[in-house]
């Protein structure tokens, strides 16, 4: 059974259709690539699965019953892009402030707290105000905030944004750990190199629309150009009646395009025939990057705010 | 429900635990008291002792001018304005008198008073008046009419206005209705400022530091809205306990450690005025100090809520810039300062239409039935006003709260330019 499932999501604001019948479902334990070019509708729709806004039409379950914001909220663990905490609140009561708000007990809250600051090395940090920390300690804190609930549900927006390598590690490394103890991770972002190490599945929105749905491996076949990469002892002064195309060569490495109705063994056989040797064969994937580039660039994208709604 | 006492719990400590808290409950009224007693201490404060030498040839005033103020006069024989002036020179009198024999009383029009340098305006007028005091006691003398004779003449007598259901409006009484109405009345439209732009304050520093977002993720931006106007409300109903207390408190110390001030020897002239004037006492006496306390909590947390749930919503619209709040807050101000305008009409007319149509209206109701109701209930207002009031009060701020958290809750979360009030609006009466 799914754990959250989005069936034809509309929002309409007065001068933009932002999330314009969207469509998905989350596995549990899986952590999920929410893309989008800025202004996509990202944040809207994730304001709507947070329960912040309502939608204009269509349904949002959540483990297989209509998602009730006030019940299921505390399943929910939810760190906007924009960070915010009280900047004159001590850091501990800050935190269990937060997590008594989701509606944990005193008690509870000041357990998972203090779990929490162990884990992440902030222990020293309670006694604090939130203007005396960096702007990635802060970071820090706010995902502690966000996840210290235990959550079935935690969505994260850009949570990278601020944090020096080894922090980021840090906090990729627990969302790793949060999603093997079964919570479901949305990740929402630009960064395309974060998403293919961490997300099983993506969906790309553009213009509030979803235009791709499925695995990372998916997606990268899906759009592959049946490019290869091949590593010669030499290269032949002259190619002709071969099965591909070239498409770069520098030095012994050679780039091709294999024509339609060809395999790679075609390639190679045109190589091993010439007494070639084939060092090294691989099939070039396009990168998460190419892809987003391909499908978002000249969708006018980037004027999108104005357009008249008539309905 | 438990969300909101959460929420409103860390308002009121994040507000209780400041130590400006203390320092404003605890000095402001300090300061103020403060500023009053010194406004009274210099206007009671004796200032220079004045004297002036009298040469008076003619004999107008018999040899005598009552001094009093700080004036003081003081009778000479032989002396020519030369010597006069050369004693004025020397400190001696602060200024001098110096009336020919030939002056006669019934003619005489000026007298002058000659000093060393300009005297201030309220010695000139402290001697004007008692020279023309004994003057004119000479000159009744003159015709042989004694000043007894005179004061009986003057004498007003008491005018009383009963009304037919009996009740006997005495002026002692309606002088401190006047007094308690007009304090209670200020008192509430102060709160309502204060408290007011407190919430907003709260609610624009929400939304700045984006904590907003995080917050309404977990709860509902009415439970957010609610909570911080609960807290806050609490914080001012602690500051008024913490005030009370410090002025009962101040007053046992006082009379115990300075009980004179109290008692029977107090200052002549206080004791003549009560002594003249024993309504004053009936009146506090008189007034219905349960019922008009009862009020004052009741109208001052009905007003509290009605108007901080509108200041909420204003400070929900409004970004970074303090001056985009102002403009926004014209239109809540507005009735405020109305309703401070009607009150002053209606503590000296509580049965004006207009002082029933602005105790009846929520918007106005707080301020102005207070000083309505210090006048008397049920013989001023009768129950059926207060009651009716008191239900559109409650109604109001149900109105305004349920208004003001639906723009509160789409406005929290728009950040970018500044909306007008057409566009709250629009916003109060979405569907979603």
């Amino acid at each position: 059974m799914a754990l959250l499932e989005v069936q034809h999501l509309k929002k309409y604001y007065t001068t933009q259709k932002a999330v314009d019948d969207i469509s998905f479902s989350l596995q549990p334990g899986s952590i999920f690539g929410l893309l989008g070019p800025n202004g996509a509708g990202k944040t809207t729709l994730l304001r709507m699965i947070t329960g912040i806004f309502y939608c204009d039409e269509g349904k949002i379950f959540f483990e297989g019953k209509p998602f009730d914001p006030q019940k299921d909220i505390i399943k929910i663990g939810y760190m906007p892009e924009e960070r915010g905490l009280y900047k004159k609140m001590k850091i501990g009561d800050q935190a269990l402030y937060l997590a008594q708000l989701k509606g944990l007990s005193r008690a509870e809250a000041m357990e998972k707290v203090k779990y929490w600051f162990t884990r992440l090395d902030m222990q020293t940090w309670w006694n604090k105000k939130v203007e005396d920390l960096s702007k990635g300690m802060g970071q820090k804190l706010q995902f502690v905030t966000t996840v210290l609930h235990e959550p079935k549900l935690i969505i994260l927006d850009e949570p990278f944004s601020g944090l020096d390598p080894i922090n980021a590690n840090l906090i990729k490394d627990q969302i790793f750990d949060l999603a093997q103890k079964g919570s479901t991770i949305i990740f929402s972002t630009h960064r395309m190199e974060q998403v293919e190490e961490i997300c099983d599945q993506i969906v790309l929105i553009n213009l509030g629309k979803k235009i791709l749905d499925g695995t990372v491996s998916e997606v990268k076949q899906q759009f592959k150009e049946n490019a290869f990469q091949l590593q010669l002892t030499n290269i032949p002064e002259t190619i002709t009646d071969a099965p591909f195309s070239i498409v770069n060569k520098k030095n012994n490495q050679l780039i091709v395009k294999i024509n339609e109705g060809h395999s790679g063994n075609d390639v190679l056989q045109y190589f091993i025939q010439q007494g070639i040797q084939v060092e090294a064969f691989n099939e070039m994937l396009p990168s998460l990057n190419q892809v987003f580039i391909k499908l978002v660039e000249g969708t006018q994208a980037t004027s999108r705010s104005f357009q008249n709604i008539e309905s | 429900m438990n969300k909101i006492l959460l929420i409103a719990k860390r308002e009121f400590l994040s507000r209780v635990q400041k130590k400006t808290f203390l320092l404003t409950t605890i000095l402001l009224p300090l300061i103020i008291a403060g500023f009053y007693a010194l406004m009274i201490y210099f206007s009671v404060k004796s200032g220079d002792k004045t004297s002036i030498a009298v040469v008076d040839k003619a004999n107008l005033f018999n040899g005598k001018i009552d001094g009093g103020n700080d004036v003081t006069f003081q009778f000479l024989q032989n002396e020519t304005t030369a010597t006069l002036a050369d004693k004025v020179k020397k400190s001696q009198f602060s200024g001098y008198i110096y009336i020919p024999e030939t002056t006669l009383l019934s003619k005489t029009d000026s007298i002058q008073v000659v000093t060393e340098k300009s005297a201030g305006l309220i010695t000139k007028g402290n001697i004007e008046d008692l020279i023309n005091k004994r003057l004119e006691e000479q000159r009744l003398l003159a015709l042989h009419i004694s000043k007894d004779q005179l004061d009986s003449a003057q004498q007003s007598i008491k005018i009383k206005f009963p009304t037919i259901s009996g009740s006997v409006g005495d002026e002692g009484k309606e002088t401190v209705s006047y007094i308690v109405g007009y304090a209670s009345g200020f008192l509430i439209y102060i709160i309502l400022f204060i408290y007011g732009t407190m919430v907003m304050r709260g609610v624009m520093e929400e939304k700045v530091s984006r904590i907003a977002e995080v917050i309404v993720s977990s709860v509902k931006p009415f439970q957010l809205m609610m909570g911080k106007i609960t807290g806050i409300g609490a914080v001012g109903l602690v500051q008024f306990i913490i005030w009370i207390i410090l002025g009962f408190g101040t007053r046992f110390l006082i009379m115990m450690f300075y009980p004179s001030l109290f008692g029977a020897s107090g200052s002549v002239e206080q004791v003549k005025t009560l002594a003249s004037d024993p309504g004053i006492f009936q009146g506090i006496a008189s007034i219905n100090w349960p019922m008009i306390i009862i009020c004052f909590f009741f109208y001052f947390l009905g007003g509290y809520l009605l108007y901080s749930a509108l200041f909420a919503a204003v400070g929900s619209a409004v970004n970074e810039d303090p001056q985009d709040a102002q403009s926004l807050m014209l239109p809540i101000t507005m009735p405020i300062i109305f309703a401070i305008v009607i009150m002053t009409k209606a503590v000296n007319d509580p049965s004006s239409g207009l002082a029933l149509f602005g105790s009846i209206f929520p918007l106005t109701s707080p301020i102005v039935m207070i000083a309505r109701v210090a006048h008397g209930v049920p013989d001023v207002v009768p129950y059926w006003q207060l009651l009716l009031s008191m239900a559109l009060l409650i109604l109001g701020f149900l109105g305004t709260t349920w208004l003001a958290a639906k723009i509160y809750r789409t406005g929290i979360l728009m950040y970018g330019k500044k909306p007008t009030w057409k566009e709250l609006i629009k916003w109060g009466f979405r569907k979603n």
